[in-house]
């Protein structure tokens, strides 16, 4: 599946890119370059080649050599680029989902426990209100509020301890919102199955029920949805990293985008489409943990595999 | 009189509504000998689903409430019963079947552990004694040890229910509360699950509680029998005497309805009408809208059953031959 997804979403970029109006070879050329040089730079780039041949050039050099190409700015590796950024990133993307997992599961299944209560409603409430809220906006409010009036927090960089906490509660607020309402709802329907009245039958505590009955059986849209948030994530907070001066890849290909760096543009959207693409495969994995029906079906899927390479 | 092993006295079960009170249970009276089995009749939404999650106090609350009456469990009434108590008894002498074996058992843990996790609950044994006490009990209802690791899903639906009663019975309870428990099985298999269950109710000296709607396995199985209709008990008698001289025009109309294999084929014959809505049951008797035999004192007040003969009662005094 990764393959297929990475050479579609190639194909898309490039053709967009490929269509917006402007010279690549003007703009690394700068305004004061002769037509002459101009023309030289793009035969050279290959840039006059039919389309089928450029997308070719670049499907061979992305797959078969991992070169995804110079950035048109800096002259550099867009793969060493994004490299550079993505520790970055990737620690943001991290910390964020195990703050929205530790905070948001528990949550949601006290939320599912106590429905329609008053806590259960302020949840809902709260939950409605976060995903509402434009992340550069709640960034904006943390800065003014943690940063500046109370200076409890450093406002930029993403170094210290300290440094990181704004950015996660920044990207992690709307993703724990869905995090708590997915819980919530996948524990309600959990809770009026008749394996939750047997295991009360038994005589069995409420807690254990909760964590053991219901919540084994509650967790697969749970992952799921935990998973969609950490490719994202992964995929850089465009807009969190901007508002606190974060240098991750969504950073990056802001930049590239104003610069129209083609190059590191396309670079970052492969490299976000893989990045989810390997967490997907991670999520699948983790399914067969939490539901041994689904591990049956792999294992059923393996074998007839098995049998049909054997004919 | 000996003591009843469950006696429950005047029960009444209301589900409360924002828009009033729905009567599942109206002063419900029933009583249970220690060993014997007793069959529970009725339509659907009679109210004995909700009788025997009351007797278990599982009943969902809010809404569901019990209004008034006692639930006496050897002699102890299990209404005054605290949560902590109640867990014990929960499974250890009081067990529960319900109805569909396919959603009864949790889809993610091995039968092994599902079974152990009643007897580690009742009896302290150990996790590794728990599990070798619950193979025991696999092999008793009929499965093979090797299969103890699978999960439910690699089971077909008469085996699930194999599985169901070897958890209910695992501690040796002293009432089993079967919710039409052979409902959503074939009947070849529903012949099978019944057989099970009163060889292993012998085994284990269990007294059973069998909610059905099915007056075969009624006849087959159970000592007496009682008839329940919009929440009361409207015949109670020796299944024997029930079948052979069935005094309320509700238990009449209801054998009348089962198809006779010598009747020919005409239509069906039904008892005309609906059961009524819980929320608005009618005043008086409640089956009276639906009666053929009623009289007009049968929309006014409530009779308590009348004993008809040895340990046979029915709440129609019209049938009793005139004896108001």
């Amino acid at each position: 599946m990764l393959i297929p997804v990475l050479v579609g979403v190639a194909f898309v970029i490039f053709l967009l890119l490929y269509l917006t109006p402007g010279d690549p070879a003007r703009i690394i050329l700068g305004t004061q370059a002769t037509p002459e040089t101009v023309r030289a730079l793009r035969t050279e780039m290959g840039l006059d080649d039919p389309f089928v041949a450029q997308f070719g050039r670049y499907l061979y050099n992305v797959f078969l050599r991992g070169d995804l190409g110079r950035t048109y700015v800096t002259r550099a590796p867009v793969t060493r680029e994004i490299m550079a950024a993505f520790p970055q990133t990737l620690k943001l993307a991290f910390w964020s989902i195990l703050l929205l997992t530790v905070v948001g599961v528990p949550v949601g299944i006290i939320s599912a426990i106590k429905q329609y209560s008053l806590l259960d409603n302020t949840v809902m409430l709260l939950a409605m209100i976060a995903t509402a809220m434009p992340v550069f906006w709640l960034g904006l409010l943390l800065i003014l509020f943690f940063s500046v009036h109370l200076g409890w927090f450093p406002s930029s960089g993403f170094d210290t301890p300290m440094s990181m906490v704004l950015p996660c509660v920044a990207v992690a607020m709307p993703s724990m919102a869905v995090v708590v309402r997915m819980t919530r709802s996948s524990m309600l329907e959990v809770i009026k199955q008749d394996y939750i009245k047997m295991a009360r039958a038994k005589g069995q505590k409420e807690s254990v029920i909760i964590r053991r009955h219901a919540l084994l059986n509650a967790l697969i849209p749970i992952i799921t949805i935990i998973g969609l948030q950490f490719g994202v994530a992964l995929g850089g907070a465009v807009l969190t990293e901007s508002v606190f001066s974060i240098h991750g890849v969504g950073r990056l290909m802001v930049d590239g985008i104003k610069m129209r760096d083609y190059p590191l543009v396309q670079g970052g959207v492969m490299y976000t489409a893989f990045a989810f693409s390997v967490v997907n495969l991670f999520v699948d994995i983790l399914y067969a943990y939490a539901d041994p029906r689904i591990k049956a079906q792999y294992r059923r899927a393996g074998r007839r595999k098995m049998v049909t390479i054997r004919k | 009189m000996e003591e009843a092993l469950l006696d429950i006295q005047d029960l009444v079960i209301h589900y409360e509504k924002r828009n009033g009170a729905v009567r599942a249970v109206e002063g419900l009276n029933l009583r249970l000998k220690r060993g014997e089995t007793l069959g529970f009749v009725g339509e659907t939404g009679a109210g004995k689903t909700t009788t025997a999650l009351g007797i278990m106090r599982l009943l969902p609350v809010p809404p569901g409430r019990v209004v008034s009456g006692k639930i006496l469990f050897n002699g102890e009434n299990l209404l005054d019963k605290g949560e902590e108590e109640m867990r014990s008894i929960r499974g250890g002498k009081i067990a529960m079947i319900f109805q569909d074996p396919m959603t009864s058992l949790n889809p993610v843990i091995t039968i092994d552990e599902q079974i152990a996790e009643m007897i580690a609950l009742h009896s302290g044994l150990s996790h590794r004694d728990s599990i070798s006490r619950a193979l025991e009990m696999l092999e008793l209802v009929g499965i093979r040890r090797e299969r103890a690791g699978d999960y439910p899903h690699q089971f077909s639906g008469g085996m699930k229910q194999r599985v169901v009663i070897a958890i209910a019975l695992a501690c040796s309870p002293e009432l089993l509360i079967a919710d039409e428990p052979t409902t959503a099985l074939d009947v070849t298999i529903q012949a099978q699950v019944l057989g099970l269950m009163k060889d292993l109710r012998r085994q284990f000296s269990t007294s059973l509680l069998l909610v059905t709607h099915d007056l075969g396995i009624v006849a087959e199985s159970c000592d007496d029998t009682a008839i329940m209709y919009a929440g009361r008990i409207v015949e109670y008698a020796p299944t024997a005497e029930l079948f052979g001289n069935p005094l309320h025009p509700y238990t009449r109309g209801l054998f009348n309805s089962i198809p006779k294999i010598t009747g020919g084929k005409g239509d069906l014959m039904t008892i005309p009408g609906l059961t009524p809505d819980p929320s608005n049951l009618p005043p008086g008797c409640p089956f009276h809208p639906r009666c053929g035999l009623a009289v007009p004192e049968c929309s006014s007040g409530i009779r308590a059953p009348l004993e008809a003969g040895e340990g046979h009662y029915s709440a129609c005094p019209v049938t009793l031959g005139g004896r108001r």
